[in-house]
């Protein structure tokens, strides 16, 4: 029984697909069932985390051939909460794309791709082997590619080759990394993997593979130095598409970074820590520079998901329990932060017609609603308390203070003060100063639907920001216990591989 | 004969990377291709290369006799093979597309959406 919560989530998504593409006549079909199947998918995706949560973990050996040999689907909370997490915000996305995504768009097959994209995703997060962690990134990177370009706008298409060509050569990085550790332990299986180096007496020859996969999920994660695709890209597409870009993709890419290094490379973490560590610092102040020095609303939004992954990859640097609870608890913050601001700026835009800063104004005097909206995750984003954010940056610096990382957490305060102050640029610039004169592009002359499919998500979202804020409890235990999974990886080999259990050191 | 094709594969991505560094959108897409070989062949070598020497399990025994070729690399490629074509149809209708909207070949025309 445990094992098709872990299936159906999996499956659902390509069930909704297949059947969108064989009704594709009908848009009210489209539409109806790219909210159903994503909104069913969070459903089973909540059960799913509350199965793992009595369970450990739920496995499933595909085809019955047992691992190594076999393909593994695992669910551990962190994966669990991670494909919960994604699927809320499918479904919220997808609720808001009615009103955003236009006809044109919709007969280009949006909500299967759509599907499709949700299904690579929680796949991703749910497999047990590198190879197939390859396939699942690809299934991925093929439908956000069609999605980040179908409108065939100049920007979109310009947009959309920088982001294709650049994920391109991580792919290729990661299958070479891929086939090297094969050719290296002759294993894909990520347990079996884990088990053989764990049981090694030297496990230095692996540094060269891990950097390989350190460079493509980075790329894929957008860290320091690999991060300048992704303000050049995520920008271009409508907002529903590019608020689940912001939201999940990079986010991916975090995943398989804590997952390779608290799992299959957690033996040769200690040689590698400091260069993460470094990364990470990195990555928060080069991020937040270039938020700062932008004045084009969703180009500061861009470049603040660049810092805001550092943070997370902060976490896992620090690999202490209360660093890791604290990472997958902003994990769990940030997808839904981040989407929402997204979300913001693309009813900005339905009523400027515009989001660079210097166009748009007074919307705090016509919108006083949208003002609010915007104001609980921009805040949360730059960690004022009682939001989510407060809670998260937090955890992650008391962990650093804890390991008396000084010089980081000087630099995760620092950026939080940096971020707040491009956060207040959008706030006085967009919402408080007056509509400039003479340069209003005025509200988008067709609009497709209500604006009312717009705020509803937003609002959800910006109501669960402040509900984690305010009993966050439950979640960061679950983060903790699910950090506790993480940085004890011989139950994840065991739960995999039972029939190694005995051997173990 | 690995030491041959890890020169080949060195030469592919060599050859790719200068095609990549070109700026000409053309040049980019075959820069990729090439690295994208590269990789495959990258794989395919590393489950060692046996002539002759298949997996096959003798019809009395529990495993092959002893130097066998894998077949774990072979699929792993297959599959990596089909994936690259894939994405390199795609690639290649994206760039005409963006080629026809930005009108021109040259990449340092592609910098309306940089940061």
């Amino acid at each position: 029984m445990n094992e098709y919560s872990l299936l159906l989530t999996l499956l659902l998504p390509l069930v909704g697909a297949v059947s969108l593409l064989l009704g594709h006549r009908s848009l009210a079909f489209q539409r109806a069932g790219g909210i159903v199947f994503s909104s069913v998918t969070f459903a089973l995706s909540l059960y799913l985390v509350y199965v793992v949560d009595r369970a450990d973990f739920v496995v499933i050996q595909v085809g019955d051939w047992q691992a190594p040999f076999g393909i593994s689907l695992v669910a551990d909370r962190f994966s669990a909460v991670m494909v919960a997490v994604s699927s809320f915000m499918g479904a919220a996305v997808a609720i808001y794309a009615l009103a955003e995504i236009d006809e044109a768009r919709l007969r280009k097959f949006f909500f299967p791709l759509y599907l499709i994209l949700l299904f690579g995703v929680n796949g991703a997060f749910l497999t047990g082997d590198l190879f197939n962690l390859y396939v699942w990134f690809e299934i991925m990177l093929i439908a956000s590619f069609v999605l980040i370009s179908m409108g065939g706008e100049k920007g979109e298409l310009e947009g959309g080759l920088k982001y294709v060509c650049l994920n391109l050569l991580s792919s290729v990085m990661f299958l070479a990394g891929a086939g090297i550790i094969y050719g290296k332990t002759g294993t894909l299986n990520m347990a079996d993997l884990a088990y053989n180096l764990s049981v090694a007496e030297d496990v230095n020859w692996v540094i060269s593979s891990s950097m390989l996969l350190l460079v493509s999920f980075g790329l894929k994660a957008g860290i320091f130095p690999f991060f300048f695709w992704l303000p050049a890209s995520y920008h271009t597409p409508p907002s529903a598409v590019s608020a689940v870009f912001a939201g999940l993709l990079t986010k991916v890419g975090v995943y398989a970074l804590f997952r390779s290094y608290t799992l299959m490379f957690a033996p040769i973490f200690p040689e590698v820590q400091p260069l993460i560590l470094v990364l990470a610092v990195l990555t928060m102040v080069t991020g937040v520079f270039g938020a700062a020095s932008h004045f084009d609303m969703r180009r500061i939004l861009s470049f603040h998901i660049v810092s805001q992954i550092g943070y997370m990859v902060l976490g896992l640097a620090f690999m202490t329990p209360l660093a890791l609870a604290a990472a997958i608890f902003y994990l769990v913050h940030h997808i839904i932060v981040k989407t929402n601001l997204f979300l913001v700026s693309g009813v900005v835009i339905r009523l400027k017609g515009s989001c660079d800063l210097a166009k748009v104004g007074g919307l705090c005097k016509s919108a006083p609603w949208l003002a609010i909206l915007f104001f609980i995750p921009a805040f949360s984003l730059g960690g004022i308390p009682p939001l989510s954010g407060f809670w998260a940056k937090f955890a992650l610096v008391k962990s650093g203070i804890e390991i008396e990382s000084w010089w980081a957490v000087t630099a995760a305060l620092l950026v939080g003060v940096l971020t707040l102050y491009s956060m207040t640029k959008i706030w006085g610039e967009a919402f408080w100063k007056q509509q400039p004169e003479n340069v209003g592009a005025g509200p988008l002359p067709n609009p497709v639907g209500r604006i009312a499919y717009m705020l509803a998500p937003i609002t959800v979202l910006a109501v669960t920001t402040v509900w984690i804020g305010l009993f966050g409890e439950p979640l960061f235990s679950f983060a903790e216990r699910a950090a506790a999974q993480l940085l004890n990886p011989q139950e994840y080999i065991s739960a995999v591989l039972p029939a190694n259990t005995e051997v173990l050191p | 004969m690995e030491s041959l094709i890890a020169v080949l594969v060195g030469v592919l991505f060599a050859t790719g990377t200068y095609c990549l560094m070109r700026r000409s959108i053309v040049k980019l897409v075959i820069g990729v291709v090439l690295i994208s070989q590269g990789a495959n062949l990258l794989v395919f070598t590393t489950g060692g290369l046996l002539a002759g020497r298949p997996a096959l399990v003798p019809a009395d025994g529990v495993a092959p006799p002893a130097p066998f070729g894998d077949p774990l690399p072979q699929a792993m490629v297959l599959t990596a093979i089909v994936i690259g074509f894939g994405l390199t149809a795609f690639l290649l209708a994206l760039v005409t597309r963006a080629h026809e909207a930005v009108g021109d070949d040259d990449i340092n025309a592609f910098n309306n959406t940089d940061t």
